[in-house]
């Protein structure tokens, strides 16, 4: 029988709709049991642990899971994916998040990481291969000057030994790449 | 002889071009042919999984493609790539629908997937049964008894998908074999499995840079003279950062950082010069230098 229904989905059933092609529990099995946390070895610089994170989906508080730094302070090690005793797969979770928070534009502007990320996808889009050397603007000024001085050393001695590229690399069928990709996704929505 | 379908990924075109020069080495000296697969693109890293589920996706069903094409399996030396290739491959031979759609976006490029692709980690190849063996045999006295750290990093054995691939993720022995193998003696490191901060080096450097700090010293109190990596995400961190690190954090490390296959170039006898040492920021030399048997330090 088909029934249908009017309900919004909840703020935990929009994000458990950003994996479809995972296989991880639903949040609701969460039993906050922390092991997450305990594991995780960026935990100290999220606003929230990612059991809170979860408890925070799970109460349906939006804005301020949002708003937190947590799930793009990610490292996407899996250390948690592995453990969780009820088979939720918090990193994937994490990922649901920065696409929630990317396509919703609900991201800080002061944080690094949304700008990197951008950076990164419009470079494969337009030469098939990732460029280490674009993305430096991304971050080259949050370590204040004595980052910039440090980043610059690191630069000119990588150049030394020819770690460096100087010209982007590209593939030969960038067209057809980005043929294929516009058949998942409209290009205008990231580029 | 075996052949596979070499996937280099973008880095082992720049940072991480002594990772390729060294891998290609070590597996002519075995008898391992590397094609690199015809043009080939990025796996899309962490970021495109930040933005698109699917979008991740139909980069890796591409280059699954282009090996069957080939009718070859596939290596990939980077930890990254492997994963992205590895368990896009899973989802797609487990889920019709998902390959009728990767299916679907692949004729834009002429490509059709079938599913009949396997995806290796280089370290795979290597330490898979005939060729361990070989490894020992041939194994001169180069790096014997040098102390090193095997890191492995993340995503070389996470995460895996239960059922899959029966290896221990907990505490695997691989990567130590393997150096057993060579000559060397792998310390127990225990954080051989703890991440070395990835991308957040450059979105999150304080972060990052205490998660590297940890990786150093407990490499330190292991009492290793090197580190061997099997990931150029590891290797950068761990390496061209280590000087902003002991900024960061006040430590005073010089640790070397080199890639596995460039102590088992070693061992196989391949000069120094052919495997890309000599090009790290932090030298491996005076930790290579005492069994230097074939060359004299310089």
């Amino acid at each position: 029988m088909v029934t249908t229904s009017a309900r919004k989905p909840s703020f935990r059933e929009e994000v458990e709709n950003l994996l479809h092609a995972e296989e991880g529990a639903s949040l609701v099995r969460c039993i906050q049991c922390a092991t997450c946390s305990a594991v995780c070895p960026a935990v100290e610089f999220m606003d929230h642990t990612p059991r809170q994170l979860i408890g925070l989906i799970n109460a349906g508080m939006k804005d301020e899971v949002m708003s937190s730094n947590t799930f793009w302070t990610c490292a996407s090690c899996y250390a948690c994916t592995e453990k969780c005793p009820e088979g939720i797969r918090p990193a994937d979770v994490m990922y649901a998040l920065t696409r929630y928070s990317l396509w919703n534009d609900t991201f800080n502007r002061d944080w690094v990481a949304p700008d990197f990320t951008r950076r990164f996808t419009r470079t494969i889009l337009r030469t098939g291969k990732s460029y280490e050397p674009g993305y430096a603007p991304a971050f080259i000024f949050e370590g204040g000057f004595g980052g910039i001085v440090s980043e610059m050393q690191m630069g000119l001695k990588l150049l030394a030994k020819g770690r460096l590229p100087l010209i982007p690399a590209r593939i030969e069928r960038v067209r057809n790449l980005r043929a294929m990709i516009a058949r998942v996704l409209p290009l205008d929505g990231i580029e | 002889m075996s052949r596979y379908a070499y996937y280099p990924g973008c880095s082992l075109e720049t940072m991480a071009a002594t990772y390729h020069v060294s891998s290609m080495e070590v597996a002519h000296k075995l008898g391992i042919e590397l094609e690199e697969m015809e043009d080939w693109n990025c796996c899309g890293a962490t970021a495109y999984s930040h933005v698109d589920e699917l979008l991740a996706t139909v980069l890796c069903a591409r280059n699954l493609a282009i090996a069957e094409k080939q009718g070859l399996d596939i290596v990939a030396p980077c930890n990254a790539c492997f994963k992205n290739l590895r368990t896009t491959n899973l989802a797609i031979q487990r889920d019709a629908d998902l390959a009728e759609h990767m299916n679907y976006a692949l004729e834009a490029d002429d490509l059709h997937y079938g599913g009949g692709v396997k995806v290796n980690h280089i370290m795979d190849v290597f330490v898979a049964d005939p060729v361990l063996e070989t490894i020992r045999r041939k194994a001169n006295d180069r790096i014997r008894g040098l102390r090193v750290a095997p890191y492995y990093g993340c995503q070389i054995v996470r995460p895996r998908r239960p059922g899959v691939e029966p290896r221990d993720i907990d505490d695997p022995g691989y990567f130590e074999d393997l150096l057993v193998a060579a000559g060397a003696e792998p310390v127990p490191y225990p954080y051989k499995l703890r991440c070395c901060g990835a991308a957040l080096m450059v979105t999150n450097r304080r972060a990052a840079a205490q998660m590297v700090r940890d990786l150093l010293q407990s490499a330190v109190d292991s009492g290793a003279e090197i580190i061997a990596t099997a990931c150029p995400l590891c290797q950068t961190n761990l390496e061209c950062y280590q000087a902003d690190v002991n900024r960061l954090c006040g430590t005073d490390f010089a640790m070397p950082i080199v890639y596995f296959t460039q102590l088992l170039g070693l061992a196989l006898g391949v000069g120094v010069k052919r495997l890309g040492l000599g090009k790290e920021l932090v030298s491996a030399k005076a930790a290579l230098a005492g069994r230097d048997r074939t060359t004299p330090a310089k």
